[in-house]
């Protein structure tokens, strides 16, 4: 047993695979810098990318982590309405509240909802994509119903709950609120996957559920907190989806879901559970964000841009099983015989 | 020119990246005989298997066809020759008919449509000359792993093999079963089939074939007449050892009883069984098929719930809810079924043997990497783990080498006894050897050890004391002193015996 300490080839290869996907992001920034003739890459180009998608960056952390376990969870853009709502009913009627109470209690909501789906998924043993189907339209219905049908307008929210989407108070006056949130966020689940016991449970109920039971994990339970957290930060999203477009309505976040799981796809996360990485999924959220934010930058009829947006994530999904394919490749190579 | 052999392989070389697995290996196999090929897991078979089907390119040597010099591109070439192999893992479509799945590549085809009715009748065909008891219109996934296996067959049989290549085909058959196989490739060598039967078994080689090439180490050992070699020779030709090395067993000086079992049952499936085992002993548990060892220790691991009995562990009761709760008391297992319980294959060797204990490494809230990687690293050095770094993926490694990896991670924990269920199931002679003298060591080191196991010289040769069981319940036990493969079936097979004594 010689070289214990030094890395293997493979996690050399599964690193850069990363870097690959860094490359191609900058390709297509750069061609869509050029394309709409420099104005991409300027700061205000930027900050309102990153500041209009903000809500997807954060949700996509949480997809991650259910998807790692193996699941899936369709319902987050009703999760967000639903929080989203409930915080913006509550501070319609309650103006004196500070904002970070606000963010609190759409958070509160969120992580109900995810408690409630968690339990059902888990305890309930219903099939992921069939219990949070229920949960979407549930929470749906729950959004108009709390809100009577009604919108919160932008005239019932403070300016200061309206400025803070606008602001960047947070990121010393260069980069936008929510960016600041989102980048805290990543960093605080960059450390809990990478080097925490949580993150390394997570990791092994999804390549191995019943190999983790025995190894006396707490399956039900790691799996019902990664959806709790995924709820938690979709109510964390309400908030900032409310702050954002100064206003709640019924049907915010409709579709919200397919974007979050697709940032994850193009990112590399396993739809099988157990692989994927947090800076894959930061990548692939920004894959969305440049080509949401870009294509219309570059005169791309808004029909096209449904079509291309679908072509480029298919792109990734192959590249991405391609890279796969030559790392299982180069792992079976090692494989005595 | 003609030649005496169909099939002829010479100074065969095939090289993987940093491994050889072939390495100037011969063999020749005549017309119309079955020709056993044996060798440890790892020797090399399957690599040469698939040399000569073409999957593999080999590196160095070459292959005679009836005498002719062949140089097969992939497995189509070797296919058009008459070669079909026949793989250990069916390799069939689940959802497809049986009919199907033997034309799956050379469908019966006119006028660009596909004549089903033709392909049944011929199907069925096919499966009556192997007397199989299924239609060709049955779906492949409804059958039995036998029956898959004869639609394997007939398949090679539809595209004409003159050599029939049989990989470890008795692996997951029964007793009946693999007799019928065993009449089904008499009846295929007796109408001029030449096959190469790959098998760890030594009955299958007695019962078919004529000749046995050993592989040893990826090396070419030799050929030799079935009726004129010893049973001994054989094994020392394979293993490359002499077979009384085999259970290194220490004598120990048993300690104080560690753990204590009082009357456990499970409703429907065992009942009231007790015992107990002492500090450095070896407790082989065996029974025949059905006997519910597994479903006990399972109990005791806290992996199904207890219907009543009480565990004591040093003297003291202990409430066993669920595996946490075991290895909290000091109680591991090793389970039988190692790929889907024991490890995660897709992960590295360090990480599975830390991952029971991951808390133990670091504070309360980060893991702490190097502490880790450096218990990982010598936990699988004390069981001499072969492979280049704790990163290698587990997958990559053999049987003996995950199952020490296995061992390894329930040794992360602070443990007392230790439940090693069937710990050699599946891997070779040699690495059995292996795993056998980390049993005794264990033992020596004052683990209390619960082996549970269906082969009988593992039982008698490692043992302490053996407990037999019989459909859910401890119908004998036995000293090491006493011990005999008699005594132990009388027990094992009690229930039935007294049935027949009544009636």
């Amino acid at each position: 047993m010689k070289n214990m300490e030094n890395k293997s080839i493979l996690k050399k290869i599964t690193g850069s695979r990363e870097v690959i996907l860094l490359l191609i992001v900058a390709v297509l920034a750069i061609f869509i810098e050029i394309k709409s003739g420099g104005v991409f890459f300027q700061l205000d180009n930027l900050n309102g990318m990153f500041k209009n998608y903000a809500v997807d960056f954060v949700i996509a952390i949480g997809m991650m982590l259910v998807m790692l376990t193996g699941g899936i969870d369709i319902s987050v853009g009703s999760t967000l309405a639903l929080s989203g709502m409930c915080a913006s009913l509550i501070f319609r009627d309650h103006q004196g509240l500070p904002i970070i109470a606000v963010f609190a209690i759409a958070v509160a909501v969120g992580l109900c909802c995810g408690l409630l789906i968690g339990t059902v998924i888990s305890y309930g043993k219903v099939p992921p994509i069939i219990a949070t189907m229920g949960c979407m339209n549930a929470f749906r219905g729950a959004t108009y119903l709390v809100a009577h049908n009604e919108w919160v307008a932008a005239m019932d929210f403070t300016e200061s709950y309206k400025n803070f989407a606008q602001k960047s108070y947070l990121g010393f006056g260069i980069v936008n609120n929510l960016l600041v949130i989102v980048i805290i966020l990543y960093v605080i689940f960059y450390c809990i996957l990478k080097w925490t016991p949580a993150g390394r449970k997570i990791y092994a109920v999804g390549s191995n559920a019943e190999a983790a039971a025995v190894s006396g994990i707490n399956v039900r339970k790691v799996k019902t907190i990664c959806y709790v957290i995924l709820g938690g930060l979709t109510g964390l999203a309400g908030g900032m989806f409310t702050s954002l477009y100064a206003s709640a309505q019924g049907n915010m976040g409709e579709g919200l879901e397919m974007d979050c799981i697709a940032a994850c796809v193009v990112g590399g996360v396993s739809m099988t559970g157990g692989k994927g990485n947090i800076v894959g999924v930061f990548l692939g959220a920004l894959v969305i964000a440049i080509i949401g934010k870009g294509l219309p930058l570059i005169g791309v009829s808004q029909f096209w841009q449904k079509a291309i947006k679908g072509v480029i994530i298919l792109v990734f999904v192959i590249l991405n099983v391609l890279v796969q394919r030559s790392v299982d490749k180069a792992a079976l190579k090692r494989r005595e015989i | 020119m003609a030649s005496e052999y169909v099939l002829e392989l010479k100074e065969i070389t095939k090289i993987f990246p940093g491994v050889k697995a072939l390495d100037k290996v011969s063999f020749q196999l005549k017309a119309g005989e079955i020709h056993a090929l044996m060798g440890e897991n790892g020797a090399g078979k399957s690599t040469f298997i698939k040399v000569i089907t073409g999957v593999h390119k080999a590196d160095g040597g070459e292959m005679y066809l009836n005498g002719e010099k062949v140089d097969f591109k992939g497995p189509n070439d070797s296919q058009a020759a008459g070669i079909a192999a026949i793989y250990q893992h069916v390799t069939a479509y689940p959802h497809l008919s049986v009919a199907e799945n033997i034309f799956m590549g050379h469908e019966k085809v006119k006028h660009g449509m596909i004549q089903w009715k033709e392909m049944y009748a011929e199907a069925d065909k096919l499966l009556a000359q192997l007397n199989a008891d299924f239609k060709s219109t049955a779906e492949m996934g409804t059958l039995s792993v036998a029956q898959q296996q004869m639609v394997e067959i007939a398949k090679a049989l539809s595209s004409n093999a003159k050599i029939i290549i049989m990989d470890e085909p008795t692996a997951s058959l029964t007793k009946n079963e693999s007799e019928n196989l065993y009449r089904i490739a008499e009846k295929l060598r007796d109408e001029g089939a030449s096959i190469i039967f790959i098998s760890h078994r030594f009955e299958d080689m007695y019962r078919l074939a004529t000749r046995v090439t050993v592989f040893r180490d990826s090396k070419y050992v030799g050929t030799y007449d079935v009726d004129k070699i010893s049973n001994a020779d054989l094994i020392t030709a394979m293993v490359g050892r002499e077979i009384k090395d085999m259970f290194p067993k220490p004598e120990i000086q048993l300690g104080e009883e560690v753990l204590r079992v009082e009357n456990l049952s499970r409703e429907g499936f065992f009942k009231d069984v007790s015992f107990s085992v002492r500090k450095g002993e070896i407790l082989g548990l065996t029974g025949l098929v059905g006997a519910r060892r597994t479903e006990v220790i399972q109990t005791i691991y806290g992996v199904e719930k207890l219907d009543s009995g009480k565990i004591f562990l040093d003297g003291k009761e202990v409430k066993i809810k669920n595996p946490r709760d075991a290895i909290k008391n000091g109680i591991g297992l090793l389970t039988e079924d190692r790929s889907n319980l024991g490890l995660i294959l897709d992960w590295g060797i360090g990480r599975n043997i830390t991952l029971t204990e991951i808390e133990k490494y670091g504070n309360k809230v980060f893991t702490n990497d190097k502490a880790e990687r450096a218990a990982a690293k010598q936990l699988a050095e004390e069981v001499d783990t072969k492979a280049v770094s704790i990163f290698d993926k587990v997958s990559t490694l053999s049987g003996g080498n995950q199952q020490k990896v296995a061992v390894s991670k329930i040794l992360a924990s602070d443990l007392k006894v230790l439940i090693m269920d069937e710990p050699t199931k599946g891997i070779d002679v040699g690495a059995k050897a292996e795993i056998y003298d980390i049993m005794g060591q264990l033992a020596q080191r004052g683990y209390a050890i619960i082996m549970i196991s269906s082969e009988m010289p593992e039982v008698l040769n490692m043992s302490d004391r053996i407990i037999v069981m019989c459909e859910g319940k401890i119908t004998g036990e036995l000293s090491r002193e006493e011990a005999t493969q008699e005594g132990i079936l009388k027990y094992a097979m009690a229930k039935s015996l007294k049935n027949t004594a009544e009636n």
